[in-house]
């Protein structure tokens, strides 16, 4: 059955880790969970194709592992907190893999975190649609801070 | 009788237990972070809790995803610092209170909270980095008891803020109706602002969290109405951590005394962010009030002119 499709959908860039999700990527986010041990990195390491016939895993969610392609973890219902451990296993900061899902350098990513982080402005919506959900949540206390200060600068993606 | 004398919110970034156990706490990156501190250092160590209810998340440490309870109560005598993945943090292990956590439970189970129960749980960063932040980084033990609430922000969806706030409200009548006079803080954790997963990674919204700190001070059952789905689009999709400073917020009065805040951007991937509130029914210090020199009435009042401030 096709993924049903939810109002927070609409969030660019973001795949929300639902209970649909979570269903759908037990084995990825158990398989991600045993590399806490030591013994099961090296196992990993040594055959990395056998090691994950472990898992209850389909072929798509097998291939996006192998490939380390974490943006389709997330899809295929991997959670961040898991897949960053799969992330460590590899050696690599989270840093790392925080630029790989933004598909920048990490010097990119990295400067723009320390010149204030993405901005939310562009950021909000898919279709236009948040508009409406902005004026019902902070009310007041947003139009003001709006008013007072300008947004600081951030970092553009390159 | 038992009190809740005051509640603290705090990010808990695994960076800053990283930075801690590395000794990293001079760089400037860190300095800047952990400068924030300070005082909210000082202001414990005359709050003299006995016990700290920490409302926090695990981070697939204790729980993976063979279970995921909502609002997991930890009961035990002590939990041990988890290991994640690299050995666990050089923190002492956490005491539990037991019986309070116990009449906790059955207190606001009955006021219809499904809690989990949990005897059998190690504490992970999301535990152990705003008791770095707020009591240092004791050798061997920490100086309070520590009640764990474990709260699931990890599955959508979790729970409302207003479920969130209402929980602290029931978690304040069971304190109050403890028999033993003691003094308890309560921490919410996370935030603010962050995303760590996908192609909008490194979202930070500070106007949204500066609008969060000032409405968790003045006007929280504001907060306790925001969507899901708003927290997700506007502080990130792990921003949603947030909820979790609601259960804070309710188990305090409705009008708080404000006595510190600090916020900076960033920490790792977060924004950073902390405060303090009293409540102002709390009862007299454990020391008698002339204990209470000039001298740190005056560092209390400097504070908030510094809360102020950083507003």
């Amino acid at each position: 059955m096709a993924r049903r499709p939810q109002e927070y959908d609409d969030i660019p860039g973001t795949f929300v880790f639902d209970a649909e999700r979570s269903r759908q990527g037990y084995g990825i986010n158990m398989f991600c969970m045993s590399l806490m041990k030591e013994e099961n990195r090296k196992e990993f390491k040594a055959n990395e194709a056998e090691y994950l016939n472990k898992f209850q895993l389909t072929d798509e969610q097998r291939n996006a592992i192998l490939k380390r392609d974490y943006n389709r973890m997330l899809e295929l219902g991997g959670n961040i907190y898991f897949t960053a451990k799969l992330g460590a296993a590899d050696g690599h900061s989270f840093q790392h893999l925080a630029a790989v899902m933004t598909g920048s350098p990490q010097e990119d990513y990295a400067a723009m975190m320390l010149a204030g982080g993405r901005s939310v402005e562009g950021n909000r919506s898919k279709s236009g649609k948040d508009k409406v959900a902005k004026e019902k949540s902070t009310g007041k206390a947003k139009r003001k801070s709006k008013a007072k200060s300008n947004s600081k600068p951030t970092a553009k993606r390159k | 009788m038992a009190h809740i004398i005051a509640g603290v919110g705090s990010s808990h970034v695994p960076a800053i237990g990283a930075a801690l156990d590395l000794g990293k706490t001079e760089e400037p990156y860190w300095k800047r972070v952990f400068s924030g501190f300070e005082r909210s250092k000082d202001w414990m160590a005359r709050a003299n809790p006995d016990v700290a209810v920490v409302v926090y998340n695990d981070h697939a440490s204790a729980f993976s995803v063979d279970m995921i309870p909502t609002f997991a109560l930890g009961c035990a005598a002590e939990f041990p610092p988890a290991d994640e993945g690299w050995g666990p943090r050089p923190v002492p292990v956490v005491k539990g209170h037991p019986e309070l956590a116990a009449h906790i439970a059955q207190s606001v189970i009955l006021d219809e909270f499904d809690l989990t129960i949990v005897n059998k749980m190690a504490v992970d960063h999301g535990l152990t980095v705003p008791m770095n932040l707020l009591f240092g980084q004791p050798k061997h033990e920490w100086p309070c008891r520590v009640i764990p609430l474990a709260v699931n922000v990890v599955m959508f969806p979790p729970p409302t803020g207003h479920r969130c706030y209402m929980l602290g409200k029931a978690i304040r009548k069971a304190v109050e109706s403890y028999p033993e006079d003691l003094r308890v803080v309560i921490f919410g954790t996370g935030g603010l602002s962050h995303q760590i997963s996908g192609p909008r990674a490194g979202l930070i919204n500070s106007k949204w969290d500066k609008a969060f700190l000032d409405n968790l001070s003045k006007d929280p059952k504001k907060l306790t109405r925001i969507p899901h789905l708003d927290y997700m689009r506007e502080a990130g999709a792990e921003g949603i951590e947030m909820v979790m400073w609601l259960i804070m917020r309710g188990a305090l009065d409705d009008k708080v005394e404000e006595v510190y805040r600090f916020y900076t951007v960033p920490a790792s991937n977060t924004a950073v962010g902390h405060i303090i509130l009293e409540n102002r029914s709390k009862p007299a210090r454990k020391r008698p009030a002339a204990g209470r020199s000039r001298q740190a009435a005056a560092r209390q009042n400097s504070q908030r002119v510094r809360s102020k401030g950083i507003r």
